[in-house]
Parts: C-alpha cells; structure tokens; sequence
C-alpha cells in the first residue's frame, strides 16, 4: 500500500463519515459545517488527481459561495434544532422502505465494483492550461450552452426577485 | 507532496528545512506586522484628530500592542451559557487560520543561491496561486458568520449576516476585475504575474500592472475594504447600529484573535494588492542594483521594497478608515450591485478588446 493509496482511503473515509453527519446532525448549521468538510475532502481527491483548478474551484465555488448562502439562509431563518419539524409514522415506514431499497442497490454496485482495479492515475487533464484548452477547443459548443442556462437561471432569480411594481394604495405615507 | 518524498524515502532535508524556517518567518513576520498596525492604527487616528495617541508604554507608546496583548491573556474567559459552544470557540480560530493561510503564496523575494542551493522566498508556487488566494478569502467570512451565529445574540447575528452578504457581493466585482488583469498576464501563478512586471519601464511603458489596469485596481481595491470589513464598509462593526456586532459576546483572547485576524487579514491583501498591481518585490533601476551588489543582498533589498509599498498600503488604509464615514447598508449594496460589477464588467470587455486588437497587429 503506497502513500497514494494512504491518502486516498483516508481521505475517502473523511468524506463518508462527514456526508453521513450531515443527514445525520440534528442542527441544520453543523449539517452545513459537515459538507462543508466533505467538500474539503473531495477537493482532496482532486489535487492526488493532479487536477489543481478543480480542487481549488470546487473550494472557491462550493465551500466559499454556495455553503456561504446556506448557512446566511440558515441564520435568517434562525434553524434550530428544536425547531426541526417532526414527521409522522407514515412517513417514517416509507423512509425506512425507499432507505432499505436504496441499500440494496449500493450493496449490489460495490459487489460489482472490483476495488482492487482503483488506481489513482495522474493525468494532466485537470490542470488549468489544459483544461482550457479542452473547453474552448472540442467542447466548445457544449460549453457555451451551459452558460446559455446559467443565463436563463440569472434572468430567472432577477425576475423572481424584482418587487411588485404597482404600489399599495394602504401603506403610502403622505407627509 | 512533501509527505510523500518523505515516505517514498528520498527525502531532501535540506528543503524541508528551507521551508520550515521561511514559514516561521513568514508566519511571526506577519503576526509581528500586524500587532505594529494596531499600535500604528491609533498613532494615525491621533494625529489625523490632533491628539497625541499611545504614549505612556515605551518610547513612543510602542510597547502598548505587548501591554494589550497580555491584558487581553488575562483577561476572564466568558463562554455565554446558551451559546453554542464548539462553534463558538471554531469561530475565532477559523478566523485567525483563514488570516495567516494566505501567505503561503505569496512570492517574497527574487531566489538567490548559497552554496550551490537555490533558495526560493516563497512557500509554495502552485500554478493556480491567485486562485489560492481567492479560495482562502472566500472561506474567510465563516469565522465571522460562525462567532456571530454560535453566540446567540441578536446583534452578533445581525452582524454576522451583514458580513455574509456583504463578502459575498464584492467577491463577484472582485473576481471580474482580477479577470481582466488575468487575461493580461495569462498566467494564475503570482511569480510569473510579479516577474512579468520586472523593473518599472519596459517596451516604453511602465511595467507594473497599476499603469495597465487603473480601472481593474480601483475596484480590486473598493472590494479589498469591503472584505476586510473596514471603515468606510464596516457595516458588520456599525457599533451605532449593532453595539459591538458579531464579537459582542467574546471576551479574552477570543476576542483579540478577531481584532487581530482582521489586521493580519490587512497586511496579507496589502501584500496581494501590491503583488497584483504594484510590482511585488520590483522596484526601479533593479537591474542596474543587482549587478552592483552581491545576490543575497539583492534578495534583501528586493525585500524591503516589497515591504516598504505594503507598509504604505497599510498606511493608506487607515488614511481611507479616519478620513471617510460609514456607508449606510444599502447604499452599500448599492455600490457593490449597480456599480462596481458593471464597471467592472466594462473593464474585461474593454480589456478583451485591446488585447485583440494588440494580438492583430
């Protein structure tokens, strides 16, 4: 076992035990905290990937921006953990059903999956020169349509966003 | 990396050793720097305000940083009771760790060569440098959301959300303004980006990125004052608003690791401005410098450059903080939303632009 394989299990490891905390906290802000360390560790496995940018991209956007917005969502809301809703049996027996169905199925991908076969392989690809290239050379067109979407979902966010124009007659204030 | 080599056997001490020393150095130079700040910070305020400021520790008052640093150790440790606790305590240590993480990047100095070894001033050069930085700044408002959320107290949560929207709209300006200055250089490293501006004059223009982006600095350095959380964007420490904001429930050295991350954090995006904009450790007439004297020297010299334009970055902080009153919340936003992105914005397509039509030629 090579020092590669060290920090590929470990790093692996912190990744499901710090996913499983964050289904498992009760506290919506350490559920935040958990993902954000599953994050860190993915972004982990990128860099013994040899993919630099998406280690630091994944950071940047995910970590830095997105679990930003959540926990401001969170503390706006003021979540707590007794404020959590509690659900019904029904509910329950049905998680319990689509859960075990669930595990069934990982259980049978991972007697697939030959483990022995990973191997970390150092490639280039994710380097940021590279990369690029990639991109803006044989994926351009895929590329420029996803950033059509992005436009559509900000157009979206601005639209649900803007106030209702035609002003209440009731809370005008004449002075 | 160095885990590895270190495993795989083959270990070169003598790296691991260069290495070591230059982060302590870096780490205290830092830590050192920023205590001299806060006592610099109240010198400015009292001369700015015609008073005489901290006189009566030392010469000078310049042993008032080490008076308030043991008064702030001895001080009694308050941990509210309905607090969250571990977050509470992770708030300022993430604060401080996010402070100090960033100089690993930061080129300090041209190499220089002692018996046979070249010695590099600079932790690491990782090919995605100013992304590094980027990653690290955006992480840095959980300390403060965090403290402020953990302590259960309204103003903290006021202020901690005030932070959190507030670094969270000019990082976007920030980004696009760093993209037209990336698209110039074409390359994220920050050692290129500073050997790129070598000298003062090349190719008759000035070489430092400033004369080439004015535009791109300004909003680099509008968002840099919003990110710090300093006057005139100190919203989240609007005391007239929100008593003392997200550190009103801290106390001991929890408290002085927050004053203190917050000046670190001033040092180190004076270090980055100054990199990005200013030359780094470039200074006019090197070449001519470097052939006269011997290299370590030179690298000394290339040093005290760099540290002579963050110094006066630092003082131009604190001109901008005794000089300017607070914004108010949404005029804020306002600046951050409707002006600073699409100048910014115009920026990289202006940038753009020139560089084809430069390319064309």
């Amino acid at each position: 076992m090579d020092i590669y394989a060290i920090l590929f299990w470990m790093l692996s490891a912190m990744a499901v035990c710090s996913a499983l905390g964050v289904i498992l906290s009760r506290n919506p802000v350490n559920s935040v905290l958990c993902l954000i360390l599953t994050f860190f560790s993915i972004s982990g496995h990128y860099i013994l990937m040899n993919a630099q940018f998406l280690a630091i991209v994944n950071v940047i956007v995910y970590a830095g921006a997105i679990m930003v917005l959540f926990l401001f969502v969170i503390m706006l809301m003021n979540l707590n953990a007794d404020v959590e809703p509690q659900k019904g049996q029904l509910v329950q027996l049905a998680g319990v059903i689509s859960g075990g169905i669930l595990f069934l199925v990982v259980l049978a991908g991972i007697k697939a999956a030959k483990v022995e076969s990973m191997e970390t392989k150092s490639t280039d690809i994710g380097l940021i020169a590279n990369l690029g290239k990639v991109l803006f050379q044989k994926y351009v067109l895929p590329f420029e349509i996803s950033s059509v979407l992005f436009l559509s979902a900000m157009i979206g966010a601005v639209v649900i966003g803007t106030k209702d124009k035609t002003p209440a007659v009731t809370t005008e204030v004449k002075n | 990396m160095l885990l590895l080599q270190a495993a795989a056997g083959h270990v070169d001490w003598g790296f691991i050793i260069e290495k070591v020393i230059l982060i302590t150095v870096i780490l205290f130079g830092s830590l050192g720097i920023a205590m001299y700040a806060t006592w610099a910070e109240r010198k400015v305020a009292a001369i700015m305000q015609d008073r005489i400021g901290p006189s009566r520790a030392g010469i000078f008052g310049l042993a008032q940083p080490l008076a308030d640093g043991i008064k702030l150790f001895f001080k009694e440790e308050i941990i509210p009771d309905r607090s969250t606790r571990f977050i509470f305590i992770l708030g300022p240590c993430l604060a401080m760790l996010t402070a100090t993480m960033t100089s690993a990047v930061m080129p300090w100095g041209p190499d220089f060569t002692i018996g046979g070894r070249t010695i590099a001033l600079q932790v690491a050069d990782i090919n995605i440098g100013i992304l590094f930085v980027f990653g690290v700044v955006s992480l840095g408002v959980y300390g403060v959301m965090l403290g402020g959320w953990a302590s259960n107290n309204k103003f903290s949560l006021l202020s901690s959300i005030r932070a959190a929207s507030q670094a969270i709209s000019y990082e976007l300006a920030m980004g696009i303004s760093l993209i037209a200055l990336l698209m110039m250089t074409g390359s994220l490293s920050l050692r290129d980006i500073v050997q790129q501006q070598h000298g003062f004059w090349h190719d008759g223009y000035f070489s430092w990125n400033f004369f080439k982006q004015p535009l791109g600095f300004i909003i680099f350095l509008t968002c840099s004052f919003a990110e710090l959380n300093r006057a005139p964007f100190d919203l989240p420490e609007c005391e007239s608003e929100l008593n003392m904001g997200y550190h009103q429930e801290y106390s001991s050295m929890k408290l002085g690791f927050y004053l203190f991350a917050e000046y670190i954090n001033m040092f180190v995006s004076s270090a980055i401005i100054c990199t990005l904009f200013f030359g780094g450790y470039n200074f006019p007439f090197m070449d001519q410098v470097m052939q006269a004297v011997p290299p370590v020297l030179f690298s000394a010299i290339c040093i005290m450059a760099l540290m002579t334009k963050i110094v006066f970055m630092i003082l131009f902080f604190m001109a901008v903080r005794w000089t300017l009153p607070r914004f108010r919340y949404d005029q804020l936003m306002r600046l951050g939303w409707r002006s600073l992105i699409p100048l910014a914005l115009v920026n990289m397509v202006v940038t753009g632009g020139v560089i084809l039509w430069t390319l064309k030629k």
